[in-house]
């Protein structure tokens, strides 16, 4: 075969590969909406924010408790995890000697690393019970709280991380020459320089608070309500999808996917808020 | 001017007190949940864990089945992945000359992908694999959903790989008549390989872990799976199972969340030995 | 006036007394090459005359390389990158869009500046491209990577570790590998971009000799930054300039000509050293 004649064979087979990954996106959309519609064309979207409850059985669709619950438990943990995660980069590069930090940059890959249902699991079997001695049931925002900091502290932790390293040694130098404690370095010359890297970061976390599943349906409860306290059970999206999928048929299934959409609705509404905050670098 | 107009003396250890109190704070959290699950998964593990079929819904027996059933979603994972990946990735690195418009199309739907979560991808299976495609719940629909989640990951590692092979290894080709196809077949994909494994390993690392896309795309069967199209439990959902549905089987939940860690760690010390010792095999003969 | 050195006089003497064909092989008309919307050299018509050295020389950024790499339509793999103009090779027009520039690039070479053999071993470096135009006898490819290894003088040095890995090989002896691999296609032409420039002195001159010992075998074109290896090897000479933003052919000639009575004030001031 003449070279000419491989490389055509050669660039239509890549093509083809990234025809099919490049696809694979529309097609969610396109499937979700598919499986959304009759519910949605019965139904209509309004009511998906106005019935009573949440109780399908009885064609009732409010998705509201289950927003406030998404919203507070992302609301919550982001609140806690950003000042921990930026201060354990903080320490990693400005104040641990070299082999502790290394040690300490470690652990929280690896924390990065558990899966979401043993951190479920941790938070089923240990935490909810010391919750619960406090105030039960224990299965509660609190928990899904305190979990999904856990969660997601290792995400803004490595992002500050990197933008930190990425801070040019001059500044710090300037800073140095200048009789700034270290402190009122970081604060005042570390921080604005990487900004856009804490950003990423922030964005990327809260993005993952959202998403999450299987943690925050194992401590949370089930119970389809507006949380009025810290110690109330409830359930996000994530989980009242998770929880339901298996049984639901027709319009219960067809709402399930609506709350799909609205999830997908408040990642794309975060993406372009973060494009429109971003701090120019 | 006196450096205290800066900062305090106590000021400063203020802060420092914070910093490593925060420091030793997660670690004191990490530790514990690391201490808890070795502490008591060990006492459940040992060989005939790994080798028995579960009995009473899991609370007795072990996870053979499981294992394998989590091997074969992992395998069809990787087989669809990889090669759509890798020919994806070399697109977007190698032919941006002739592909830009279409590369970027490409790459922005990556993007998107890289950000859906993985509950939404579970509701795609479900409705693409499952009901439309006809898979019923079954290893096949899970693994074809993680292959989708686990693409983003692979496509950029091996993308990156590429891009760190030299490029007067192309311009020397060229000038030498040699043909794209053989110039990515001998000298581009070797030189890129390490990049391919490592997002391999990410991608596996990260399918190993995942829950929800597989909660109603493989099923909940813990019984050894007969073939591809029968429905099999993952070890992760295993775990959950054990966890919230079964009274009485922590004690099995934290063997299987132990061997769910070992595992990744496996994993995981692979790729960092691999990138290392292949990077460091480069860089030698010159 | 610079007084030229003893040895470099014999060396003019040694190039002119083996005369090369004065017919020109490859001869550009107008050529003028842009990157997107920035212009790089423009209008630069010049014969390359068959079987000679021919030195192009000036201070950088003037287009010497971008000009090398049209000849071999290397330009093709930049994206952006726009060539007008004529370019023939004898009778071949290399512009020609549906030209194979497979076929164009085994006759026309082209060496590096910084020695780029591939990661593959010392003997696969050379059977690739020869593979690759159909050459698979084993035997047959044996015999031509010796023949080739001979002919730049890397033969003896490496005969025992032809299956080692090429990157192991010096710095010199690397550039030597890469003028080998172009060779073992049998070009009619060799393209060379600053090939000494990143070798150490001994190795640059080694690197030279074999150049210069390519004479009328080959038709040789070389970028250099080293007037005095112009005056040394080749035998015309071309002198590249950036005037008004955009690279410029000042003046072309034999290297007697350009060196000892230079036609423009410019070539006179840059041979003599007071400007570039």
């Amino acid at each position: 075969m003449s070279p000419s004649l491989n490389d055509t064979i050669l660039i239509w087979t890549l093509r083809g590969f990234a025809v099919i990954a490049g696809a694979i996106a529309l097609l969610i959309v396109v499937f979700l909406i598919l499986e959304a519609l009759p519910v949605l064309r019965q139904v209509g979207l309004w009511r998906f924010f106005t019935d009573a409850s949440w109780n399908p059985a009885e064609e009732l669709y409010n998705l509201t408790p289950m927003l406030w619950g998404t919203l507070l438990a992302m609301a919550g943990s982001v609140l806690i995890a950003t000042p921990l995660g930026v201060l354990s980069a903080v320490f990693c590069q400005y104040y641990a000697p070299p082999r502790i930090s290394s040690l300490y940059r470690r652990l929280i890959e690896l924390l990065a690393g558990i899966p979401s249902v043993v951190y479920g699991f941790w938070g089923l079997v240990v935490l909810v019970p010391l919750i619960g001695r406090l105030h039960p049931p224990g299965t509660s925002l609190l928990a899904g709280i305190a979990i999904l900091t856990i969660m997601i502290l290792p995400t803004i932790a490595l992002t500050a991380d990197a933008s930190f390293a990425k801070v040019p040694p001059d500044y710090l130098r300037g800073a140095a020459a200048l009789g700034l404690s270290r402190w009122a370095t970081v604060r005042g010359v570390v921080f604005p320089a990487a900004k856009s890297g804490l950003f990423t970061g922030l964005i990327l976390e809260t993005g993952r608070a959202i998403g999450e599943t299987m943690a925050i349906l194992m401590v949370c409860g089930n119970v389809v309500q507006t949380p009025k306290s810290l110690f109330d059970p409830m359930r996000t999206l994530t989980a009242n999808i998770a929880l339901e999928m298996a049984y639901a048929t027709g319009n219960h299934r067809s709402a399930l996917f609506v709350s799909g959409l609205v999830l997908m609705g408040i990642i794309v509404a975060l993406v372009a808020a973060a494009e429109v905050l971003k701090p120019s670098a | 001017m006196s450096e205290s107009s800066f900062s305090t003396a106590s000021n400063r250890q203020f802060s420092t007190w914070l910093v490593w109190a925060i420091a030793l704070f997660v670690t004191t959290i990490f530790l514990w949940i690391l201490s808890d699950i070795i502490w008591h998964g060990a006492r459940q593990l040992n060989w005939e864990f790994l080798t028995t079929a579960p009995r009473s819904a899991g609370r007795k027996g072990g996870i053979a089945p499981i294992i394998v059933s989590t091997a074969l979603i992992l395998g069809v994972c990787m087989a669809v992945s990889v090669p759509v990946g890798v020919g994806t990735a070399v697109l977007l690195a190698e032919f941006t000359d002739t592909e830009n418009q279409f590369g970027r199309l490409v790459r922005r739907s990556l993007d998107v992908l890289a950000g859906v979560p993985s509950i939404v991808f579970g509701l795609f299976g479900n409705a693409f694999f499952c009901k439309t495609l006809g898979l019923g719940f079954s290893i096949l629909s899970g693994g074809l959903t993680l292959a989708c989640m686990v693409l983003p990951i692979l496509i950029r590692s091996t993308e990156e790989g590429f891009r760190a092979v030299p490029s007067h290894y192309r311009l020397s080709a060229a000038a030498l008549g040699i043909s794209r196809t053989t110039t990515l077949w001998q000298l581009l994909l070797p030189a890129a390989v390490p990049g391919l494994v490592v997002g391999l390993v990410l991608g596996v690392g990260r399918a190993i872990a995942e829950t929800a896309a597989l909660i109603f795309t493989s099923g909940y069967v813990d019984r050894m799976p007969e073939s591809l199209l029968d429905s099999g439990r993952a070890l992760s959902i295993h775990i959950f199972d054990l966890s919230m549905n079964v009274s009485g089987g922590d004690a099995n939940a934290y063997a299987s969340a132990l061997v769910l860690l070992v595992l990744l760690l496996l994993i995981n010390g692979t790729a960092a030995w691999m990138a290392e010792h292949w990077l460091h095999r480069r860089i030698t003969p010159s | 006036m610079i007084t030229p050195e003893p040895h470099l006089n014999l060396q003019l003497t040694n190039a002119q007394s083996v005369p090369c064909n004065p017919q020109p092989f490859i001869q550009t008309e107008n050529l003028s090459l842009h990157y997107g919307k920035k212009p790089v050299f423009t209008e630069i018509t010049l014969p390359i005359h068959q079987g000679c050295i021919t030195a192009l020389v000036g201070p950088s950024g003037c287009g010497k390389t971008s000009f090398l790499s049209c000849l071999n339509r290397l330009t093709d793999l930049i994206p952006g990158c726009r060539v007008s103009g004529q370019i023939r090779l004898g009778s071949l027009d290399v512009m020609d869009a549906k030209l194979n520039t497979l076929l164009l690039r085994r006759r026309i070479g082209m060496i590096f500046q910084k020695p780029n053999p591939f990661p593959l071993s010392i003997w696969k470096n050379l059977a690739l491209p020869l593979r690759e135009h159909g050459i698979r006898n084993r035997e047959q490819i044996d015999q031509m990577v010796e023949t080739t290894l001979q002919d730049v003088g890397l033969w003896d040095e490496v005969k025992d570790r032809l299956d080692t890995s090429a990157l192991s090989l010096s710095g010199g002896q690397q550039q030597r590998l890469c003028i080998a691999r172009a060779l073992v296609l049998k070009p009619e032409a060799l393209l060379l971009d600053e090939p000494c420039s990143a070798l150490d002195p001994i190795s640059s001159g080694v690197v030279e000799d074999l150049i210069a010992s390519l004479r009328v075998r080959y038709t040789l074109l070389i970028v250099t930054h080293n007037l005095a290896q112009a005056r040394r090897i080749a035998d015309y000479t071309a002198l590249f300039w950036v005037q008004e933003g955009v690279g410029r052919l000042i003046e072309y000639g034999s290297v007697r000509q350009i060196f000892e009575s230079p036609q423009e004030g410019l070539t006179a001031a840059y041979v003599n050293g007071m400007r570039g």
